[in-house]
């Protein structure tokens, strides 16, 4: 009888440490960049663009980067959302939503979800120099488009799930076309669409392997999607391969902008989706 | 007007129907390009020559990829055997145990985590792991090593990966019908008795297919193992060996791949075998998924 006791107990402390364990790890490495980037984080780095001696130390900062990532990631989730909301509304409202064939498809965009982004940076590169591109916004842009539309299309199928059937029953049997029911529906899931959208930039924004080979990268702001587009995550890979220390801090300084950056995406996100799940019946 | 609107609903059922299939048939046209472009090394080296030759001299004409294979393979099952019982805990605590003011607290950590890019692990990596294992680890065990290990991988990725691992197994358990824990505490079994006895047996499957995609996404994941991992095309004999995976291969020769013959064909075939082996690796866990939550549904 005692030893059931002991046994009870001796997991449930190993439960609890357990979870204090990867719970703890995400303030581990917030508080890590934290405490190595801020003593390099200056009002230069998110204002201007690399000076002329950046890599050895000198003046400038990561405004190009900053920028481009912005510019990739809301390029990809824009593209990207224009392809998945049709998409999560036909799989749902014209296919039936709960059909073989439906599951099916929910199934192939699970496994794209699944494919690494070093594939897909593969595979834009190969787009790429089928079309005869260089690394360009454009080229960075196509790829994580391809990465993200599989992330939006489950989370908006997702969200379009737990709108009621009667109220689709309801537009239908007025006499609404299956179009104009699912223009009754998105307006429905607004705020799940922002959710989605949110989710898909920030992990837009911060990944690098599908932008290492499409995007490349550059000291200046990218005036045409023509040109290469330096992105955030690149920015701190290339800074912290440098031998100069002065650079290496600011690649901790840059991982800060970043963390920063993601976390308030994923902080807002986590708001919305539970505001939105909250005032579902 | 009535037949304004009736071609409106047509149209757009076509236009979504085609971006449907074009958004889905990306799967096969990464496979197929991949494929296409890998045929060179294909008909220059047998398979077999591929995957179980070591020497990789480009500029010769020798791609072995044994070695970043076996370095894969290392990261990966290092990453799985630290995060699977951390895991594992954590989501039977989160589910079975924990009062759900505390569940409401932790799970969105989960969510947090899972939210930072990988090149943040990378850094962290870099700043935290790499210190640890080259002055407190690894003096107890090897002569020298400079903490760019197979280990420090398997660290990060199994970091990575708990919140996949978590959030499914947390998933799996909560299908799991409450009348079967309770017959089984009523019976007298204390509660990590049920636990065992009942809960993880019915949750097996489950955990399984949660371990079988985090092999998948370990197996895939590029930056922040590169960051960490020596970047050594030799073959790892322990964990603090450097090693040298397949997606930093792909990663780190990208600039170089144009200009030797064969070599873009050799970074291609290696994201052709990534490609495959985490194409079934997702099937596989996607259908035992589907299946319990099938089950749960009927």
């Amino acid at each position: 009888m005692k030893r059931r006791k002991y046994e009870e107990l001796f997991f449930r402390v190993l439960m609890v440490l357990a979870t204090v364990f990867v719970a703890g790890s995400f303030f581990l490495i917030v508080g890590t960049i934290f405490y190595k980037g801020a003593p390099y984080m200056t009002l230069d780095m998110i204002t201007k663009t690399p000076g002329g001696g950046f890599y050895i130390g000198k003046e400038g900062g990561i405004l190009n980067a900053i920028i481009g990532s912005i510019y990739v990631a809301g390029g990809a989730t824009v593209l990207g959302l224009l392809i998945s909301i049709p998409v999560a509304i036909y799989i749902n409202m014209y296919m039936g939503g709960k059909t073989f064939l439906a599951n099916t498809l929910r199934m192939a965009f699970d496994v794209l979800f699944g494919i690494p982004s070093i594939v897909y940076g593969a595979f834009g590169f190969l787009i790429m120099v089928y079309f005869g591109l260089r690394a360009s916004l454009l080229g960075g842009i196509i790829a994580v488009t391809l990465l993200v539309i599989p992330i939006l299309v489950r989370t908006l199928d997702e969200v379009i799930r737990t709108v009621p059937f009667e109220l689709r029953d309801a537009a239908l049997s007025l006499g609404a076309t299956r179009w104009e029911t699912a223009k009754v529906v998105l307006r429905q899931i607004r705020p799940g669409i922002f959710t989605a959208i949110l989710l898909s930039f920030g992990r837009a924004i911060g990944d690098v392997a599908s932008v290492l080979f499409t995007a490349g990268f550059s000291d200046n702001i990218p005036t045409s999607l023509h040109e290469p587009a330096a992105t955030l995550p690149l920015a701190i890979f290339f800074q912290l391969s440098s031998p100069v220390e002065e650079v290496q801090g600011r690649g901790y300084a840059s991982a800060l902008v970043l963390t920063i950056i993601v976390l308030i995406i994923t902080v807002l996100s986590e708001i919305f989706i539970r505001n939105f799940f909250k005032h579902k019946i | 007007m009535y037949k304004l609107r009736l071609f409106k609903d047509k149209f757009m059922s076509k236009l979504m129907l085609v971006l449907t299939l074009a958004s889905v048939s990306v799967l096969f046209v990464i496979g197929i390009g991949l494929y296409y472009h890998s045929i060179p090394i294909l008909h220059k080296l047998s398979l077999s020559d591929l995957l179980t030759t070591s020497v990789w001299k480009p500029l010769k004409g020798l791609f072995g990829f044994y070695p970043f294979i076996m370095g894969t393979l290392w990261v990966t099952g290092i990453s799985i055997i630290i995060a699977l019982p951390l895991c594992l805990l954590t989501a039977l605590y989160i589910n079975e145990y924990a009062p759900a003011r505390i569940r409401k607290i932790l799970t969105p950590f989960v969510n947090l985590l899972s939210g930072i890019p990988p090149v943040i692990f990378g850094v962290w990596g870099v700043l935290f792991i790499i210190p640890l294992i080259q002055d407190h680890i690894a003096p107890h065990f090897v002569a020298f090593s400079t903490g760019y290990s197979v280990l420090a991988g398997g660290i990060v990725l199994a970091v990575m990966i708990f919140p996949l691992i978590v959030s499914i197994i947390t998933e799996v358990l909560r299908t799991i019908p409450q009348d079967l824990r309770d017959a089984s505490l009523s019976l007298g079994a204390t509660g990590w008795e049920t636990t065992r006895k009942v809960v993880l047996k019915k949750a097996l499957p489950g955990i399984i297919a949660a371990v079988v995609l985090a092999i998948s996404r370990a197996f895939g994941e590029t930056i922040a193992v590169l960051m960490v991992c020596g970047n050594n095309a030799v073959v790892p004999h322990s964990v603090f060996d450097p090693g040298y995976p397949l997606p930093a291969l792909i990663a780190n020769n990208y600039g170089e791949m144009l200009s030797i013959p064969m070599y873009d064909s050799a970074l291609m075939f290696a994201a052709l075998l990534l490609f495959v082996i985490i194409l079934l690796f997702n099937i596989i866990s996607r259908v035992i998924l589907a299946r319990l939550e099938r089950k749960l549904a009927s």
